[in-house]
């Protein structure tokens, strides 16, 4: 495994990100602690844990956000130690906190985004209707975004994340604040862009959503304490849904989940 | 009580916990007491001049030399010709040049008088009228010297005697002045910014569905931006009477009480911005504009009020610092006791109370 | 990519509910308002006279006072006593006292002393108003002494007349000194302050950390927030020059485009102050401050109310380090003595100093990641 690193050889692989030994400390706090993980193009893959295992850290240094202290990490092809803003061209982000501009138009938001990630200019406005058209949101094409109801707003904010098409989504807890439906929703939205090709990473909260991912890790203490899919760990845990999974696994937490 | 000490205490964490602010709390005085009373200075001193003078007789050394050996003025080049004069000014750091006519020695005799032509760079107008003034009377002063035999001269002697500031520092007339700048901004602004954060952020209706009564909260959210104006106070107090040598020539008592009810006010006004505001930002916005600047500006802390148009001057009555640094300046230089400044003392205590007024109806409509 | 950044910052900036006013106001306000408040002319003090005497000579002298325009007599009161209580209460700035037989004795020719006392807390003004009337006397002292003495036919030798002379600003308009600081000022608020607030909300809001994960680089980043608010510092300027130009008839001696080219690196310079400022505030109200502290610093050691000259000697050597100091001369040398940039290339190459050193330690402190 020595020789990853290389474009070719993750290519070769089938593994989209791949991640060994990552660790993370801001002094004496480890916030990650050595995690090691593949994931496979087109996968969704569930990132579970309490508030403060370290999920949004590890996340950030697979995005290019934070330097890992050691250990080494592909994403897209890329180092992400060295090769960072090779990464940002090539995987969306949408963040915990809603990231769009709210003093900007719908359509404007998605205009200065693929603007940024270099769509051909000439395809932006076309490509721009065929999404609001999607979305069922041609009649919001010029309100300012601050005044869309906040599931919207997520639904606007993922669709700018891929708009790109790019080889990974990160979502950072995307459907926190949002009514059951309005959630449902959003997870046909992450399936539909699974099937193009997309590989998802997402974290979040809801045990329920962590059925719906192809695999699952769950992380505690900054470890990670279980990684597979979530029928195979309901097994192995004997446990009849993810919630049983994930209270077995955090009752062994030491880190005061503030 | 309990509670409420320890509604005090989680106030002082959250202030204690921001660094950079707490930082710039501390020093902020420091370095206006510093600045304002370094580096606001009129005096004149060391002024460099030049002389254009084609006589170069005993009468022009004469002049030059009482000049360049005075403590105003070094002399610098003689020029040679009028066209060098403005080289001085845009070119060379000279203040002042100093012309003399042709044949000036042989002409002093004449009944007429001779000229002599003080030039000096008017684009600072305090600058050059110190400068000439200062220039004049050096030379009727060598004037007189030269009519020795005619004593008579001198017929008045004006004894001058400079009150409350003999060595006229300007430190005396700011001191009280950046005390003032100092309280809002520690009471006014930070207090408002803080209740507003809260109201932002939400907690404050949780804090107010809490058994404590809603005054002692915000009063409780007061105490700590207190306790640093007090800490400041003391600073500015030291540094200024330590370092800048401003006495406290009047009651030490007064001067404490005079502070504590234009702390007073203060905390009203922030209390009072922080009903009105909604957001952070819009608290900041009323304060720095609505407050700092009157503050800092049409107080009479820096710039004479007298001087403005009678327009600003009727504005200025309604800032609570400008009748606390009459009041300050009043007790701190003059000296003078308690029945000078109750006219100011009223003013302020009315002003507070009228706001703490003003507040406590905006409060009560917005919990209803 | 810039170009969508750019559209992005241009739009937020003209919705704004705020700042495009701001823009238009704050040269507005600073030209029309701040020069009337920022006057340190001495001019009417208040003079309370007690005469003692009550002759034709001390009526003379008091006629002198009041005709040489700097004195307002505001009271003649009977005893010291009283005439210091005004002055306590600040109704008079000063007093005159004239003693018994003042005018016998100068008639006479016997020398007589009178009491000056200046209420000093304002030093400036107890110092200028007692020389001021120390020269009154001095003259008028000068001028008894002439019509008694002429008949003897002495050498009067007191006979300078000296006349002075304000070059570049003959009637010593104080405006005409606030006005180009004033400029600097609103170039410093549009230029420096506005865009560090800018990037400090977006950090705030966290929409700077969606911006993080995308490819946008940290100088099309910063440049996209920059080149707006040069515009507007622009537009803030020629306001501000405008105003000064047809409310108060005050042109620039030298030419206007060198204005500009300071103005322009000035805002280079302190545009990368805010940035360095934007880079370690985490809050909009940390950020005020920060620039608050600084301003404030800057300015008292640019000469903006009194000369540099006037400070003390370590005062004088700080001084180099306010970028303030360098803009305001250069643009007073313009606006008053119509210098050119040739005979200001110390300033300019102060300025360029000052933009590299900021927008270095931007770029450095910038950090991407943490």
């Amino acid at each position: 495994m020595t020789s990853i690193g290389t474009d070719k050889t993750t290519q070769q692989i089938g593994k989209v990100i791949w991640a060994e030994n990552l660790c993370k400390k801001f002094g004496a706090f480890t916030a990650v602690d050595h995690i090691s993980f593949e994931i496979e193009k087109g996968e969704i893959f569930g990132f579970l844990g309490a508030n403060g295992a370290g999920k949004t850290t590890a996340m950030r240094m697979l995005t290019g956000l934070s330097k890992p202290t050691s250990g080494k990490g592909v994403v897209a092809g890329f180092d992400i130690n060295t090769q960072s803003e090779q990464i940002k061209k090539n995987i969306g982000y949408m963040s915990q906190k809603f990231a769009l501009y709210e003093d900007l138009k719908v359509w404007e938001n998605i205009r200065l985004y693929a603007g940024i990630y270099g769509v051909p200019k000439k395809e932006i406005a076309p490509r721009t209707d065929d999404l609001l058209h999607r979305l069922g949101f041609e009649k919001e094409k010029d309100t300012l975004v601050k005044s869309l109801p906040l599931g919207w707003k997520q639904k606007l904010a993922f669709s700018v994340a891929i708009f790109h098409e790019p080889k990974i989504v990160f979502l950072d807890e995307p459907t926190g604040g949002v009514d059951p439906a309005a959630r449902r929703n959003f997870w046909e939205m992450i399936y539909q862009a699974a099937d193009r090709g997309i590989t998802v990473f997402v974290t979040t909260h809801y045990m329920d959503e962590a059925e719906y991912c192809n695999r699952v890790s769950i992380m505690v203490d900054g470890r990670i304490d279980a990684l597979d899919t979530p029928k195979n760990l309901k097994d192995q845990f004997n446990a009849s849904t993810m919630d049983e999974v994930f209270h077995h696994l955090a009752r062994k937490s030491t880190r005061n989940a503030d | 009580m309990k509670q409420f000490a320890a509604f005090v205490k989680k106030e002082f964490r959250h202030i204690l916990r921001d660094h950079w602010t707490m930082i710039i709390l501390l020093v902020l005085p420091i370095l206006m007491v510093i600045l304002f009373g370094y580096g606001i200075s009129t005096e004149v001193k060391n002024t460099r001049f030049a002389v254009l003078d084609p006589s170069r007789d005993v009468v022009t050394q004469g002049i030059v030399n009482k000049l360049a050996t005075s403590e105003y003025f070094i002399l610098g080049d003689y020029l040679t010709s009028e066209s060098q004069i403005e080289q001085c000014f845009t070119h060379s750091n000279y203040g002042l040049v100093l012309v003399f006519g042709n044949r000036f020695g042989e002409q002093i005799m004449d009944p007429d008088g001779v000229q002599i032509q003080l030039i000096a760079d008017g684009s600072d107008p305090n600058t050059a009228s110190i400068l000439t003034t200062y220039a004049s009377s050096l030379i009727s002063l060598y004037a007189k010297e030269l009519s020795k035999e005619d004593e008579k001269a001198l017929l008045i002697s004006p004894q001058v005697k400079l009150l409350f500031n003999p060595s006229m520092k300007n430190s005396f007339n700011t001191v009280p002045g950046i005390m003032g700048v100092i309280i809002i901004l520690i009471c006014a602004l930070m207090t408002s910014v803080s209740l507003t954060r809260e109201k932002e952020h939400g907690t404050m209706e949780v804090l107010l569905v809490s058994p404590m009564r809603p005054f002692l909260i915000i009063f409780s959210k007061m105490i700590p931006y207190f306790c640093i104006s007090l800490v400041n106070l003391s600073t500015i107090l030291l540094l200024s009477h330590y370092m800048l040598g401003v006495p406290i020539v009047g009651s030490f008592g007064l001067v404490v009480l005079i502070s504590l009810i234009y702390i007073f006010v203060s905390l009203a006004l922030g209390l009072f911005i922080s009903t009105v505001a909604e957001k952070q930002i819009v608290a900041l916005l009323i304060s720095g504009a609505g407050l700092m600047l009157p503050v800092v500006y049409l107080s009479g802390m820096m710039f004479p009020l007298e001087s403005m148009p009678v327009a600003l001057q009727w504005f200025a009555n309604i800032i609570p610092a400008k009748w606390f640094i009459i009041a300050m300046r009043n007790v701190m230089i003059k000296g003078l006791g308690i029945t000078s400044v109750l006219r100011e003392i009223i003013i302020l205590v009315g002003m507070g109370s009228l706001i703490v007024f003003a507040s406590i109806k905006r409060f009560k409509i917005r919990l209803e | 990519m810039l170009r969508y950044l750019l559209e992005k910052e241009i739009k937020q900036f003209v919705r704004n509910s705020f700042l495009p006013k701001m823009v238009v106001m704050l040269p507005l306000m600073a030209m029309l308002i701040f020069p009337l408040i920022a006057n340190f002319e001495i001019k009417n003090i208040n003079l309370c006279v007690v005469d003692h005497d009550r002759s034709i000579q001390s009526q003379k002298l008091i006629q002198k006072i009041q005709s040489s325009g700097y004195f307002r007599i505001t009271d003649v009161a009977e005893s010291y006593q009283r005439a210091m209580l005004q002055v306590e209460s600040n109704n008079s700035d000063m007093l005159l006292e004239i003693p018994v037989a003042f005018g016998k004795d100068i008639e006479q020719g016997t020398s007589t002393n009178v009491l000056i006392a200046a209420n000093a807390v304002n030093g400036v003004k107890g110092g200028l108003g007692s020389s001021y009337l120390t020269a009154i006397l001095q003259n008028f002292s000068v001028d008894i002494a002439t019509k008694i003495q002429l008949p003897k036919a002495m050498p009067q030798g007191a006979g300078f007349s000296i006349i002075p002379r304000f070059w570049f600003n003959p009637t010593l308009n104080y405006k005409m000194f606030m006005i180009p600081a004033l400029m600097i000022m609103v170039l410093a608020i549009v230029s420096g302050f506005l865009p560090a607030m800018n990037i400090v909300g977006e950090k705030e809001s966290g929409t700077i950390e969606q911006m993080n994960v995308t490819p946008v680089g940290r100088f099309q980043f910063i440049l996209a927030k920059l080149i707006p608010y040069w515009l507007v510092g622009f537009i803030a300027l020629s306001i501000a020059v405008l105003v000064s130009r047809w409310v108060y008839g005050f042109k620039p001696q030298g030419s206007i485009v060198t204005v500009y080219l300071f103005a322009s690196m000035f805002m280079l310079a302190f545009s990368g102050f805010g940035l360095v400022i934007s880079n370690y505030a985490k809050t909009m109200q940390q950020a005020i401050f920060m620039i608050l502290f600084f301003l404030l610093t800057f300015i008292f050691l640019s000469g903006f109310y009194t000369p540099i000259n006037n400070m003390p000697q370590w005062g004088q050597v700080l001084s180099n380090f306010s970028p303030f100091k360098f803009i305001i001369q250069s643009v007073r040398l313009v606006y008053l003595k119509g210098c050119g940039f040739a005979d200001m290339l110390p300033q300019f190459f102060a300025l360029c100093g000052f933009a590299v050193f900021f927008n270095g330690w931007a770029v450095l402190s910038y950090r991407k990641k943490s």
